[in-house]
């Protein structure tokens, strides 16, 4: 799958009609200075990794709190995924760092 | 099937244990963990945990799930609590029964184990000296304490 890092590459994709709520965790949620949204990303959007991508681009706050997508946990419907999961289908999405429970 | 508690509010573990091998004959083996907050330095007020509300229960379910499959578990409790929690208080409690001690012992470490890296909570340190606060560090150690479990764990059936 090729990478898509460009928001030209992005906005130029058909917008998804479906509505997705992105939760956010811990650090990423004070980054980004919200604990939910809902967003409708492009169609060119994926996976999990170009959700990250395309997050980063959408102001600094964002670009702040993606700055090392490595770093970045992701969850889709309350299940721990990797970054190359596919996100067809999901109703939430989670963001947040590695966990420090326990 | 293990019973999963995320509360803000204490819990007593001797109860806990308790109410697992009431009324039982079977059970040879009952080991209880309790995750307390530490303060080594003496510079930390408290410690605020943060966890995402449907998912730490999900998780913490499916690894106990996990627990099960792997030792001949009679039962299991585990109660993480959320929220502002002081040096010195009880911060998670993992109970595990078993007609021996090998795998009461086990399960319960290899619940920690995976709770540390797989329960969605993140803890905050709020200082002494009421600077701002800063979060937790997940630390390298606890994903490499996965490794064990990964082959021929001690104590498993396999």
């Amino acid at each position: 799958m090729k990478k898509m890092r460009q928001s030209t590459k992005f906005e130029a994709e058909i917008m998804n009609n479906e509505n997705l709520k992105l939760s956010y965790f811990a650090w990423v949620r004070e980054r980004i200075g919200r604990a939910s949204e809902d967003v409708a990303p492009p169609q060119g959007v994926r996976t999990v990794g170009d959700l990250i991508a395309w997050l980063g681009e959408r102001g600094e706050e964002y670009a702040y709190a993606f700055e090392r997508p490595a770093v970045i946990r992701a969850a889709i419907d309350r299940v721990h995924v990797k970054h190359d999961t596919p996100i067809a289908g999901a109703r939430e999405i989670a963001f947040f760092p590695p966990m420090t429970g326990g | 099937m293990a019973t999963v508690r995320i509360q803000h509010e204490d819990f007593d573990a001797a109860a806990e244990a308790a109410l697992l091998t009431r009324g039982r004959t079977d059970a040879g083996a009952v080991v209880t963990f309790t995750g307390l907050c530490r303060d080594e330095q003496g510079t930390l007020s408290a410690l605020e945990l943060e966890h995402y509300p449907g998912m730490a229960e999900d998780e913490i379910a499916r690894v106990a799930a996990e627990a099960e499959q792997r030792w001949p578990l009679l039962g299991a409790t585990i109660i993480h609590r959320y929220g502002r929690i002081r040096p010195g208080d009880n911060i998670v409690l993992v109970v595990t029964v078993s007609s021996h001690r090998q795998a009461a012992f086990a399960a319960a470490d290899f619940l920690m184990d995976y709770l540390k890296t797989r329960a969605p909570f993140w803890k905050m340190e709020i200082r002494a000296d009421g600077s701002e606060g800063q979060w937790v560090e997940a630390k390298d150690a606890d994903d490499k304490a996965l490794e064990k479990w990964r082959k021929g764990a001690v104590g498993s059936r396999d």
